[in-house]
């Protein structure tokens, strides 16, 4: 195990400098998520058009640095996604936080890619893998998708 | 017996943590297990198993003898004035739950207050709300201070004429603050209020003496006084266990049960329905055991001695902020470090082998008042060492350097 692949340059840079952070006016869709170990807390808000498309994404929140670097990350990669897209995308990421050693999804770029993959060291510590997860839920709970009866990492 | 001793006789610390020698900061949550508590598990199970207060072989009555022993040494030990006024439950949170039941049904009704302190933790809160909804019930919070104390004063302030029950923390699980608890008493048995402390951070640490202090209700947990999970004791006085209704049904506790009625059981076993977590308890008599060899105020002075070393030692490091600076302070260092989300502080620490804890402590009260969602805190034990505090405050300067 080491620390180095759990807090990787990306994640400490994206902790310190979270993207698309605070509440914005018009948004039409939010949701929180909430780990109730540690009483974090991320807020997801989305502008979302009638095509279904993200237009605007931005989080509020408060928690460790692997919380915020994901929840920056996320929200960085989803502007301007449409819906269908957006559950591949985010199947894909709770997928290869679970068990999935590798990103398969082709509407995610090889750079992007590369900044999902940093959160993997989390895979080594399975009481920091809510930490990874918890924006990611709070943006499935705001587009509406439906949690996999079998899969609790999985939308449908 | 030299510190040194002592923890030679916790087999935890003959392993290693990811090559690491453990640095065990974690005793508010739970404490570590001495060797004869583990033994004597181990010996109940293959030499001396039976159920208790059932059967009249052998075994049973054996069983039965080494059960009561320690509810004795309970007694013994918190100074109670009579062996029938120690219960042994799952835990202090069922302790609690079981006056918040008893009491709440016979003694509260609407528009009645129960006062808690800001300080509290989840287990002596959440068992009391249900008597909001069940009730009508109101309840109260005499308000924290700026150093993390609950003043007599406060208390006082908080109690009107409607004030049923006083239900305080012994020694705050946060910020360390050692209440004023027999002043509190003294205050409130004059109001006629009957008072329930939690002394689940007061028991491993300070002297207890039921019939000086004059509470009503004392909850211990057994697992953080060096002794097994599963295991809590409600000391209450007589009167109250006398007539207060029985909490949980089920056999042991009944004296007489017909198709038309039933009538209940004697002191103590109106309150221990079932079959009561027996190993525990007999292993349990080791720790109060084991505590006693040591002496519960050497163990006392060793903490506070740490207590202090630690505190010195935070506040060095300037990017330390430590939580609560209370009037009498128990061994607990609450912390946030400048730039460091307590839960990768945790994570950093466990590398080298410091275990911590960090999160709300199960006090999201306390915590919404201090404005913080989370902290680290590190919290000692009998067998923690100036060393310890050391390796902290060095592990702490590596979540530092990786966050700088």
């Amino acid at each position: 195990m080491d620390l180095k692949e759990l807090y990787q340059e990306i994640i400490l840079e994206h902790g310190k400098n979270p993207r698309n952070l605070g509440k914005f006016e018009n948004f039409n869709k939010d949701a929180e998520g909430y780990n109730p170990l540690c009483g974090d807390k991320v807020h997801v808000y989305l502008k979302l058009n009638e095509n279904k498309e993200i237009e605007d994404i931005s989080f509020e929140g408060h928690g460790c640095a692997i919380s915020m670097a994901s929840a920056s990350i996320m929200t960085e990669l989803m502007k301007d996604k449409k819906n269908p897209e957006v559950k591949e995308i985010l199947n894909d990421f709770l997928g290869m936080i679970k068990q999935s050693p590798e990103l398969k999804s082709e509407l995610i770029k090889e750079d992007e890619k590369t900044k999902l993959m940093s959160l993997s060291g989390v895979k080594q510590y399975p009481m920091r893998v809510k930490c990874a997860t918890i924006a990611w839920h709070a943006l499935a709970s705001a587009m509406n998708y439906k949690k996999d009866e079998n899969d609790s990492e999985k939308f449908v | 017996m030299s510190i040194n001793d002592i923890k030679k006789e916790f087999p935890i610390f003959n392993n290693k943590i990811r090559n690491n020698d453990l640095v065990y900061l974690d005793s508010a949550n739970s404490s570590q297990k001495p060797q004869v508590v583990v033994d004597r598990i181990y010996d109940f199970y293959t030499k001396e198993f039976s159920n208790v207060g059932r059967s009249i072989h052998y075994l049973a009555v054996a069983a039965t003898n080494l059960y009561e022993n320690t509810r004795t040494l309970v007694q013994k030990y918190i100074n109670a004035k009579d062996k029938n006024e120690i219960v042994f439950t799952k835990g202090a949170t069922e302790a609690i739950n079981l006056v918040a039941n008893t009491f709440g049904q016979k003694h509260l009704n609407e528009g009645d207050e129960i006062l808690l302190t800001e300080l509290e933790h989840h287990s002596n809160y959440v068992p009391w709300h249900y008597l909001r909804k069940s009730k009508g019930v109101k309840i109260k919070f005499a308000e924290m201070d700026e150093n993390g104390d609950v003043t007599l004063e406060t208390i006082e302030k908080n109690i009107t004429d409607k004030t049923k029950i006083i239900a305080i923390t012994h020694l705050s699980n946060v910020t360390g603050a050692i209440l004023p608890v027999k002043e509190i008493t003294k205050l409130a048995h004059s109001k006629n209020i009957p008072v329930l402390i939690d002394g689940c951070q007061g028991a491993p640490h300070l002297k207890l003496d039921m019939q000086d202090l004059d509470c009503d209700f004392y909850a211990i947990s057994c697992h953080k006084m060096y002794g097994p999970t599963g295991l809590g004791i409600l000391y209450a006085k007589k009167k109250w266990l006398e007539e207060l209704p029985p909490y949980q049904g089920g056999g042991g506790m009944i004296r007489e049960v017909k198709k038309e009625g039933i009538t209940f059981g004697e002191l103590p076993n109106k309150y221990e329905a079932g079959t009561m977590a027996t190993a525990q308890v007999i292993a349990f008599g080791e720790s109060i055991k084991f505590i006693n060899k040591i002496g519960i105020e050497n163990i006392e002075k060793h903490e506070r001695e740490l207590t202090v070393y630690g505190e010195k030692v935070l506040r060095k490091n300037n990017s330390v902020k430590l939580i609560g600076n209370p009037k009498d302070k128990g061994s607990v260092l609450s912390f946030t470090l400048d730039g460091v989300h307590p839960h990768d502080i945790a994570t950093i620490l466990d590398e080298d082998g410091v275990a911590i804890r960090a999160g709300h402590h199960c006090c999201q009260i306390l915590h919404e008042k201090l404005g913080l969602s989370a902290t680290a805190r590190a919290s000692l034990g009998v067998y923690n060492t100036k060393d310890d505090l050391d390796q902290l405050n060095e592990s702490l300067n590596k979540c530092k350097k990786i966050f700088s």
